[in-house]
């Protein structure tokens, strides 16, 4: 049909493949050093090849818990983006009122701005306001930046759910909850759950932010920035950055099979 | 419970959830109100809230002496804030961030001039994972994969004694500013991983817009007798740098925050993010970190404003 956009110059072929190799070869990596035998520095290429460090992270109580805590915080931080994300994106899909774009971008900035502002500001306001480091100031902070993610795909699929939808439900004798439940909720579904996956997969291995609310608690990337920092247990930090990219890397291609039909926009505004 | 109704309309409903939703159905504003307070409230009070108290603060000085916090309005701590040594630190990261911009915009667009114009189909999806997946893999995790290839005992190095190139990196590392001892300690290696890092950020508005040029044009132009490079000039790059201002935004604030990966990779020169840090950890002066961090907010928000005038917004 338009046999002349088939081809691609050589040259852009190329530049776009080895564009794509920069972005991927050093996540693959990750999955070499995981299974050194090499202990004491980051030696390529590695001198052997061994399994031991999966058992001896598994046995790690440190890991389990930073790990335990991450997912506890993540969970939680995604069900209050979720319930403040969708009310909001609810809000300024459905009707046009004074101060629509303030919203928007109210809902934005946490993100747009660097997340170091966002933490040292939230420690700040823990400060003045005597609140001490638990569970609970990580979660506010992560909730936070959180919104965003969900707001962003709920709204894209807001616009295209018919209003009318909504009228002739009532029309037909349902009540705002029926309605709700049944005419909404499945048509904004998996946008939601999509919007949900990205931002437990954002604030699981969020740091900057948590650096400064989480006081003396480790969560998975906190104890992974100290292992940067100071390296004590190479071949432990080797295993838990393999997990790690595994495990975030499931809600993001689950979110893309959620929404790959039509918008293609979710997730894109991080 | 209803009363009897002679009217068309259907009956009230009964119960507090019918009367409730009944209520809500006739006052669109009301139900407005009550969707929208929970999250500006959330928003308002907890982050305005905290971002208002750490513009306060700034106006705090702290006691040089006692090391306490002295909450009366004051100018000191910007003035402090002006010192050489701070201004080089300001210079240093905007000079970076300009920099990691620039070198992201250029990796970015062959990638997304393929994925816009070229692929198709499977490919399309590809491509998009292809760009999704690293950007939203943990960030830690990237920063400890070029920790791992940048060491000297690293990848890198392999590859390069290989090749029978290691001359070209000590010839490099010997250079002023952009060397050091080796390319984990070094500027070049805190800008090649500050551009690894907020690529993804780059290719997905510079596709954006390159999906939005009608491919007509770029005909026309070479129907018209302009070789690739000027069609590239003065067609596709106006189109595209909407696409490229919205990319900045995101590569250039990300930088001028961030104090993880010039911690680890890179020299002892500070940027922002880490005397920001460094200033409010264990110096515990919490006004000098927090007017730091004003300098940040002015220029993106003057940055905000330059791209708003150039209309990237249609492109995020």
């Amino acid at each position: 049909m338009r046999s002349d956009r088939s081809s691609a110059p050589l040259g852009l072929k190329i530049a776009a493949a080895a564009g794509l190799a920069f972005l991927h070869l050093p996540l693959l990596l990750i999955f070499v050093y995981a299974f050194t035998t090499e202990e004491r520095s980051y030696q390529w290429p590695p001198p052997g090849l061994t399994l031991q460090w999966f058992a001896v992270t598994w046995n790690r109580p440190d890991v389990w818990q930073a790990l335990g805590l991450s997912l506890k915080v993540a969970a939680i931080s995604t069900v209050i983006a979720m319930i403040l994300g969708t009310l909001c994106a609810a809000a300024v899909s459905r009707t046009k009122f004074f101060g629509r774009e303030t919203i928007s971008l109210l809902v934005i900035l946490p993100i747009a701005l660097p997340g170091i502002i966002t933490g040292i500001a939230l420690r700040s306001a823990f400060n003045l306001a005597d609140i001490p480091f638990s569970t609970w100031t990580i979660i506010l902070g992560h909730a936070t930046f959180c919104v965003v993610v969900v707001y962003n795909n709920a709204v894209a699929r807001f616009r295209r759910v018919s209003g009318s939808l909504v009228e002739a439900s009532m029309d037909l004798g349902a009540d705002g909850f029926q309605t709700f439940r049944h005419v909404i909720l499945p048509n904004i579904g998996t946008a939601l759950v999509a919007g949900g996956m990205l931002a437990f997969a954002l604030s699981f291995d969020e740091v900057i932010v948590t650096t400064f609310t989480a006081g003396q608690q480790q969560t998975l990337p906190i104890w992974m920035l100290e292992e940067l920092v100071r390296p004590r247990q190479r071949p432990v930090t080797n295993v838990v950055a393999m997990v790690v990219v595994l495990v975030t890397l499931l809600p993001i291609l689950a979110a893309y099979y959620l929404t790959r039909d039509g918008d293609q926009i979710a997730g894109s505004g991080k | 419970m209803s009363l009897a109704q002679s009217s068309a309309i259907l009956p009230e409903r009964g119960g507090v959830r019918g009367s409730l939703s009944d209520t809500v159905w006739r006052k669109p504003t009301l139900l407005l109100l009550l969707m929208l307070a929970p999250p500006v409230l959330w928003l308002g009070i907890v982050y305005l809230g905290s971002l208002f108290a750490l513009l306060l603060q700034s106006f705090f000085s702290i006691d040089e002496f006692s090391g306490l916090i002295n909450r009366e309005f004051t100018f000191k701590t910007y003035g402090e804030l002006l010192r050489p040594s701070n201004i080089d630190i300001i210079v240093r990261t905007v000079s970076m961030a300009a920099m990691v911009t620039l070198a992201a915009a250029v990796v970015a667009f062959p990638i997304a001039y393929f994925a816009a114009r070229y692929a198709r189909g499977k490919w399309k999806a590809l491509f998009y994972l292809g760009v999704m997946l690293p950007l939203w893999s943990s960030y830690l995790v990237k920063v400890y994969a070029w920790k791992l290839i940048l060491a000297k005992e690293g990848i890198l190095t392999w590859l390069f004694a290989k090749l029978h190139l290691t001359w070209l990196i000590e010839a490099w590392l010997s250079l002023p500013i952009v060397g050091g001892n080796s390319l984990s300690v070094s500027f070049t290696g805190t800008f090649v991983v500050f551009v690894y890092v907020w690529l993804p950020f780059m290719i997905l508005p510079v596709q954006a817009a390159l999906e939005r040029v009608p491919q007509n044009l770029v005909e026309a132009s070479s129907d018209l007798g302009a070789t690739p490079a000027q069609t590239f000039r003065n067609v596709l790059f106006p189109l595209a740098l909407p696409g490229i201002v919205a990319g900045s935004i995101f590569t250039f604030s990300l930088t001028l925050g961030d104090y993880i990966i010039p911690q680890i990779v890179g020299t002892s020169h500070l940027f922002i993010g880490q005397a920001v840090y460094a200033h409010q950890g264990t110096a515990g002066n919490i006004p000098l970190a927090a007017a730091f961090t004003v300098v940040p907010i002015v220029v993106m928000g003057f940055y905000l404003w330059g791209a708003k005038r150039m209309g990237a917004f249609n492109a995020l």
